[in-house]
C-alpha cells in the first residue's frame, strides 16, 4: 500500500438487514469505499461496547454498527437495543476524547444497498479528515501505561 | 499457539473475485500465517472438484477446521457446512469469508481489495479456531398453516395445503375473499370471464373440510417461529350469526340505507349498509358497515333485523380475538391501484368522464353498476371516442419507477371489449412500450391492432376540458406529444380510462412489521433470493405468495401461492426442521441472577429460578439474537457461534495489519 493514510474501519453488520444491505450492493456493484472491514453478527443488539472498543485498541480508526430499521429488526427491537447502549457509548467515549464521528450506526435495510455504501463512503471521508485515531495517545494519555487496567475498567462501568 | 490445523481456500469465482483480488497472494500469504496447514487457490470452490479438495485435505492432512474465502455465507455457507460433514468433520467448525460481494464486487481498486481479503481470510482463520462443534437443533412442525389474503393467490395456496390433507386458516380482510380478480370482468389474453374462472375455487375454499375460512378479519400479531407460530386474530364483528344466517339476502334488500360502494364497485356503484361485496361472494354471510348503518349511527331501523327469517341479525355481537396455532405462515395480501388523484394534470376526481381501469373493469362487467353498458359518468351517454392512458403512476420517477406489467395487457383487453361493445367508436391507446411478453400476449397485441385501436407513442401531458379548438367543446382534451412523429398533439375524446399502476399494500409496512419481513424501497415484501428463492422470506416459516412480493398477473400470482404451498407441504412432511444451533446459554455458576437479561430477552426465552436466584435460557424459544449475550455484566451468558472469544478474534484478525500502526504511534508517545 501507498503511504497515503486510509482509515480502516470496523464495520458490524446485522445478518438480516445491514449484511444483505452490503451483499446487495456488491451485487448490485456498487462501487464504494474498501475501507470497511466487516463482520457480521446475528443482531445489532449483539454488539458489545467492549467489541467497540477492542476494534479501536487493534488498530481502527472507526467502528460502524449498522442494523435493521427501527420496527423492522428480525428480533423484535433489538436495534433499538442496539441504539440504547450506543447513545450510553458515545456518552463514554467523549469523556475518552475520541471524536463522535469515529463510532457510528446507521441503519440499512435488506434492499437498502446504496444506503449502506453511502454510508460507509460518508465516514471513510469523515475518517479521512480526522486522521488516525491514534488510541494510545488519545485514550490513554502520553505514556501508555494504563492500557491492560483501562480495558478492564472500561469493561465493568459498561 | 493452538493445535488446531486448518485449511484455507480462497475461490476464484472465475474472474468475480480473481478479476479484482489478488487470490494467489492471498492464498500463498495465508499459508504462511499460524495454525494454517493448507492454503489453496481454486477456480470455482463451490464446484464437486472444489468441494473434494476440501473433502480430501480434510481426510489427508487432519484438518480440524476449514476457512473458505468465496461468496457470501448467505450464498454457499450451506454447502461447505455439508462438505466438512461429508468429510467427518463438525459442519460449524468452517468459517466462510465473503471476498466476493463484500470486496471484489464493491471495489476496482485491486491493491485494497486484496489487502481487505486479507483481513477478511485473517479474521476467518482467527475466528474459526474458537468455534466449537455444535448440532442443529430440531424443531417439530406443526401441520396448521395460516394463508393471510384471500386473493386468487391466497386461494390457491389454502387449496394446495388443504387438498394435501393438511389444515388452514385463511384470513381475509374483507367481507368476501376474492380479491382484486373478482372485481375484473375479463383476464387477458384468454378472454375469460374472471368470475367464472374464480368462483368455483372460492366455493371450493367454503366447502373444503380442511379450510377455516376467517374472512373479515385481521391478524394482529405473530408470535413464536418456524413450526410453533401463534398467530392472534380479530375476527371483527359481523353483527350476523353465522350459525343462523343461511345468506337468503332479505336483510339486503329491506335496508333503507344505500352507500357508495368505494371497496369492490371501486366507487361507481352503490351497495347497501348491510351487505355482501358481489352475489357470489364466499362466505355468504353479509356484514353490517357501522358507519352507515342508521341503526348504528341513530339507534333507529332494525330493518334487516325485522325482515331476518332466521333471527341471525345480532347487533350485540362483538369482535372476537383467536389465537392459532400455526406451523408455517403464507403471506398473500396483494396489492393497490395507484391513486390518480395524485397526478392532478390527468384531471381524475375533477374531470367527470375520466375513470381508472378498475372503475373500467367493473363498468363493462354485466354484474356491474351499469350492467356492462360502457357509459359517460352521466350513466347514460354513450361515448364515441375514447382514449386509454398507460403508465399512470408506473415507470415515472414521481411516482413509482417499476413497471406494473399488468396495464398494457388489460389495456389492450379494454379496447377489444370497447370494439366489441361499441363498433361505432375510436379507441386511442397511449403508450411507452407495448409490453406483451408473456404466452400469447404479442399475439393478443396484434389482434388488437387489426381490431383498428389507434396506438399513439407519447406519455400524456395532461387531460383537460379547456377547449381552445373547434371540436372540442364539450369533450375531454388529450393533449400529448406523438414521439414517432416529434410532435405536439390534441385529441379531444369523450372518455378517459387511465391504467393506474400496482403499488404495495399501503399498510405493507405495518404489515411487514408483524410478521418480521423487510419490504422493499416501494413497499413489496422482499424475497430471500429474487431469483432462486421468489416466495421464501428472511424469516424461516413464512412465504409471500402473488402481488405483495411485486407486480404481477394471475398467472404468476397463482404459481407463487402454489410454490408456497409446496414449501409448506415439504416441511409438514418432514415433520421436523433442524434450526441453527445459534443459541444462548447461561453458565449458572456465574450468573449473579441480577435479571437484567430476563427483561431484554424479545421472546420471553429466560426464565428466573427463584430458588437457585440464576436465570436459564429456554433453548426452544431461544432465536439467538444475542441481545443477553452483549448486556450479561457477569460475562454469565454464552451465545453460540457467535462468542466473545470468536467474536474478538476476528476483530483482531481484521486488523492484522494494523500492529505497525499501533507500534509506530506508541513509539511516538514514549
Amino acid at each position: 500500500m501507498d503511504n497515503a493514510y486510509e482509515p480502516v474501519i470496523i464495520g458490524f453488520l446485522c445478518n438480516w438487514c445491514s449484511y444483505r444491505a452490503a451483499d446487495l450492493a456488491g451485487t448490485s456493484r456498487l462501487h464504494y469505499a474498501p475501507n470497511m472491514r466487516p463482520i457480521r453478527v446475528m443482531c445489532s443488539a449483539r454488539v458489545e461496547p467492549q467489541f467497540v472498543l477492542k476494534a479501536l485498541r487493534e488498530g481502527a480508526d472507526g467502528v460502524l454498527i449498522a442494523g435493521c430499521h427501527p420496527g423492522e429488526c428480525h428480533y423484535v427491537d433489538g436495534n433499538i437495543k442496539a441504539l440504547r447502549r450506543y447513545e450510553l457509548l458515545k456518552r463514554m467515549l467523549r469523556q475518552l476524547g475520541i471524536e463522535e464521528e469515529r463510532v457510528q450506526l446507521v441503519w440499512a435495510a435488506a434492499s437498502e444497498g446504496n444506503v449502506l455504501a453511502d454510508a460507509v463512503n460518508r465516514m471513510t471521508e469523515q475518517l479521512r479528515r480526522l486522521g488516525p485515531l491514534r488510541w494510545r495517545e488519545t485514550v490513554l494519555g502520553g505514556d501508555g501505561q494504563m492500557a491492560e487496567h483501562t480495558d478492564e475498567k472500561v469493561a465493568e462501568e459498561v | 499457539m493452538s493445535k488446531e490445523r486448518v485449511g484455507v481456500y480462497i475461490c476464484h469465482c472465475g474472474s468475480n473475485i480473481a478479476g479484482t483480488v489478488a487470490v494467489e497472494e492471498v492464498s500463498q500469504w495465508a499459508a504462511g500465517l499460524p495454525n494454517v496447514v493448507v492454503s489453496r487457490d481454486y477456480k470455482f470452490m463451490c464446484s464437486s472438484l472444489g468441494q473434494e479438495l476440501v473433502e480430501k485435505d480434510i481426510k489427508e492432512l487432519g484438518l480440524t477446521r476449514v476457512v473458505v474465502a468465496a461468496c457470501s455465507p448467505h450464498m454457499h455457507e450451506r454447502t461447505f457446512r455439508a462438505t466438512c460433514e461429508r468429510a467427518g468433520l463438525n459442519p460449524f467448525l468452517f468459517e466462510m469469508a465473503n471476498i466476493r460481494e463484500l470486496d471484489s464486487w464493491a471495489t476496482d481498486d485491486r491493491v485494497a481489495a486484496t489487502q481487505k481479503a486479507k483481513a477478511m481470510v485473517s479474521a476467518a482463520i482467527r475466528r474459526v479456531i474458537h468455534h466449537q462443534p455444535l448440532q442443529l437443533l430440531p424443531v417439530t412442525i406443526n401441520p396448521n398453516t395460516l394463508v393471510v389474503g384471500g386473493g386468487v393467490a391466497g386461494i390457491t395456496a389454502a387449496l394446495e395445503i388443504a387438498n394435501a390433507g393438511y389444515h388452514v386458516y385463511l384470513v381475509e380482510r374483507e367481507p368476501s375473499i376474492g380479491g382484486h380478480m373478482a372485481q375484473l370482468d375479463k383476464t387477458f389474453p384468454t378472454l375469460d370471464c374472471s368470475a367464472c374462472i374464480l368462483t368455483p375455487k372460492m366455493v371450493d375454499v367454503a366447502q373444503n373440510k380442511n379450510i377455516t375460512l376467517l374472512s373479515w378479519s385481521e391478524v394482529e400479531a405473530v408470535e413464536g417461529y418456524v413450526g410453533n407460530f401463534t398467530v392472534t386474530v380479530r375476527k371483527k364483528a359481523r353483527y350476523v350469526n353465522e350459525e343462523k344466517c343461511t345468506g337468503c339476502g332479505i336483510c339486503i334488500e329491506k335496508c333503507p340505507k344505500k352507500v357508495v360502494d368505494e371497496v369492490f364497485e371501486a366507487g361507481l356503484g352503490y351497495r347497501k349498509a348491510i351487505y355482501r361485496p358481489f352475489p357470489q361472494a364466499v362466505p355468504k354471510y353479509p356484514v353490517i358497515d357501522t358507519a352507515s348503518c342508521i341503526f348504528f349511527q341513530r339507534g333507529k331501523c332494525k330493518a334487516c333485523q325485522m325482515f331476518c327469517p332466521t333471527e341471525a341479525i345480532d347487533f350485540e355481537q362483538q369482535d372476537q380475538i383467536l389465537k392459532l396455532e400455526v406451523g408455517n405462515i403464507i403471506l398473500a395480501t396483494g396489492y393497490d391501484t395507484f391513486d390518480p388523484r395524485r397526478i392532478p394534470q390527468y384531471g381524475y376526481g375533477r374531470l367527470a368522464n375520466v375513470f381508472t381501469s378498475l372503475e373500467f373493469e367493473r363498468m363493462v362487467n354485466a354484474a356491474g353498476p351499469t350492467g356492462g353498458r360502457i357509459v359517460l359518468r352521466d350513466g347514460v351517454t354513450t361515448p364515441k371516442s375514447v382514449a386509454i392512458i398507460h403508465c399512470v403512476g408506473s415507470r415515472d420517477k414521481n411516482y413509482n419507477e417499476h413497471c406494473s406489467r399488468v396495464c398494457c395487457m388489460y389495456s389492450l383487453k379494454f379496447s377489444h371489449l370497447l370494439h366489441e361493445r361499441l363498433p361505432d367508436a375510436q379507441v386511442y391507446e397511449f403508450y411507452i412500450d407495448i409490453r406483451a411478453t408473456a404466452k400469447r400476449y404479442e399475439e393478443f397485441y396484434h389482434r388488437i391492432l387489426e381490431e383498428g385501436t389507434r396506438f399513439i407513442r407519447g406519455r400524456v401531458a395532461e387531460v383537460t376540458d379547456a377547449a381552445r379548438l373547434p371540436g372540442e367543446e364539450g369533450k375531454l382534451i388529450v393533449q400529448y406529444e406523438d414521439t414517432l412523429i416529434g410532435k405536439q398533439r390534441r385529441l379531444p375524446v369523450d372518455m378517459v380510462i387511465l391504467s393506474v399502476g400496482m403499488e404495495a399494500r399501503r399498510d405493507s409496512r405495518e404489515v411487514a412489521q408483524i410478521f418480521g419481513l423487510g419490504c422493499e424501497y416501494n413497499g413489496f415484501f422482499i424475497e430471500r433470493h429474487p431469483k432462486l428463492d421468489p416466495v421464501n422470506t428472511m424469516t424461516e416459516g413464512i412465504q409471500i405468495a402473488g402481488a405483495c412480493q411485486g407486480p404481477m398477473a394471475i398467472p404468476e400470482a397463482v404459481a407463487q401461492g402454489a410454490a408456497a404451498a409446496a414449501r409448506v407441504l415439504s416441511l409438514i412432511s418432514q415433520g421436523t426442521v433442524m434450526m441453527e444451533p445459534v443459541r444462548a446459554h447461561i453458565n449458572a455458576e456465574k450468573c449473579s441472577g441480577c435479571r437484567i437479561c430476563n427483561d431484554l430477552c424479545p421472546y420471553n426465552a429466560i426464565v428466573f429460578h427463584e430458588d437457585r436466584k440464576v436465570s436459564e435460557v429456554i433453548t426452544a424459544l431461544c432465536q439467538g439474537c444475542g441481545a443477553c449475550v452483549a448486556a450479561c455484566p457477569s460475562a454469565a451468558i454464552t451465545g453460540a457461534h457467535f462468542t466473545d472469544e470468536q467474536v474478538m478474534a476476528q476483530i483482531e484478525g481484521m486488523l492484522w495489519d494494523m500492529q505497525p500502526r499501533i507500534a509506530v504511534t506508541a513509539t511516538g508517545a514514549e
